[in-house]
């Protein structure tokens, strides 16, 4: 079989082909070393509001990358969400982390933030993490501001109102 | 006061009518395209036990379109990097214009725009060469030899667009990256790691790079089925011809933006 000249384009051309992909794969996506590749083991914890969570959301302590969201589930029995997050095995926590729904900026993505606790005992996969702080509702936070204001203008007039209400 | 408004109602029923007979001749085109798609299908096995028709037209319609690929993926990520930065900077976030840039190019405008190049480019000259080859009877003359035109002719250039496109866009979008970082970190100035890592945490290989490529795929066959349909039903005129040439064109990006529509409905499902 003699070689012709299209055989080498044709073999450059596919040769291009899996070279972009190889680029869009390592250089550009998260297949090159990215936090999917390792092993996790889950826990899971019970928010009464996660906010704007979603699944493959990132999980940071200390705002480090350590796992990422598996799973976000609606317990009917107790009506609150319950959240599954896949944490790296590179990484312990102690028994006692605590975990909270926050937000990067206050535009930004939402996260799971966890603090470790100081327990010996680590948590292992399938354990669930007692102390959970739900996330802030801008709208609600207004709301009370808002009311509180209104509260303070109405008893006294006075501007350092905030000073006086907190020294009663 | 009568006569006129007899008048109208006839004035009103031509335009209608010729509207019903288009309506009516698309979808029997529709029809017999997908019998034309069905024929190319069960015809094909030539193509894979003579795999040289096929790189040789991998050659025409993906090697010789590279060159518009690659420049027009630059420039669209070039352009991508300059708009994304003017509105990122109000928000201080001008860091994420690896994201925009990236996102933007392999989940939409690498296969869309990858595709109508390609139409443009491949599409109508496949189209010309068959409706050409048609007029000149040379489709009539194989078909006397015993040689199935269907076989010969229509298969591999089908094959060799399904081939082509996905790579095509695979280039489309890595040049435009490659744009986006000429624009963002080499002109503009923004930091490289915060550049690359900001766009390695956002795009997922799966959900992102192989949903564009599966698109790709997608418009490679709706492109190579309009533009070998269009050539082989096209009236063996010179007019015939240029018409046929046009509606390729047409079809095929108007087909392309549909099937985007519908395939990224699909895509976009999951929460994520």
């Amino acid at each position: 079989m003699e070689r012709t000249t299209i055989d080498l384009w044709f073999g450059a051309f596919v040769t291009a082909g899996f070279v972009a992909l190889l680029v869009l794969a390592l250089k550009v996506g998260n297949l090159g070393g990215g936090t999917q590749a390792t092993e996790t083991y889950r826990v899971e914890g019970r928010f009464d509001n996660i906010g704007g969570l979603k699944v493959r959301g990132p999980v940071r302590s200390a705002g480090v990358l350590v796992g990422r969201v598996a799973d976000i589930h609606f317990d009917n029995e107790r009506y609150q969400a319950q959240v599954t997050l896949a944490l790296d095995k590179k990484y312990s926590f102690p028994k006692d982390t605590t975990a909270s729904i926050l937000t990067s900026g206050l535009l930004g993505e939402t996260y799971v933030g966890l603090d470790a606790g100081g327990d010996d005992k680590k948590l292992a996969s399938g354990d669930r993490i007692a102390i959970t702080q739900s996330a802030v509702v801008l709208e609600k936070l207004i709301g009370q501001f808002l009311f509180s204001k209104a509260q303070d203008s109405g008893s006294s007039a006075p501007a350092p109102a905030p000073a006086a209400a907190a020294k009663k | 006061m009568r006569a006129s408004r007899g008048r109208l109602v006839l004035d009103v029923r031509k335009p209608l009518a010729r509207l019903g007979a288009n309506v009516v001749n698309g979808i029997w085109r529709l029809g017999s395209m997908a019998r034309f798609f069905g024929l190319v299908l069960a015809s094909s096995g030539t193509s894979f036990s003579r795999f040289r028709l096929v790189m040789r037209e991998v050659y025409f319609s993906g090697v010789l379109s590279l060159i518009i690929i690659i420049v027009s993926g630059l420039f669209i990520g070039m352009v991508l990097g300059l708009q994304g930065y003017q509105t990122l900077q109000r928000y201080g976030a001008t860091e994420s214009i690896g994201v925009l840039v990236a996102l933007a190019l392999v989940r939409e405008l690498g296969p869309v725009v990858s595709a109508i190049l390609f139409a443009a480019r491949a599409g109508s000259a496949i189209t010309a060469e068959i409706g050409l080859m048609k007029t000149t009877e040379q489709l009539s003359a194989m078909d006397m030899m015993a040689v199935s035109p269907m076989a010969r002719v229509i298969a591999p250039r089908f094959w060799a667009g399904i081939i082509s496109m996905p790579i095509l866009s695979l280039l489309f979008s890595a040049m435009g990256v490659f744009g986006g970082y000429l624009v963002g970190v080499v002109i503009i100035g923004v930091d490289n790691g915060a550049f690359w890592s900001q766009m390695q945490a956002a795009v997922d290989f799966r959900y992102d790079v192989l949903n564009g490529l599966v698109k790709a795929f997608v418009f490679g066959i709706a492109v190579t089925v309009v533009a070998t349909f269009e050539g082989y039903s096209a009236p063996p005129t010179a007019e015939g011809v240029s018409g046929a040439t046009t509606r390729t064109v047409v079809t095929s990006a108007l087909m392309i933006l549909l099937l985007d529509f519908v395939l990224t409905a699909f895509m976009l499902r999951a929460d994520h």
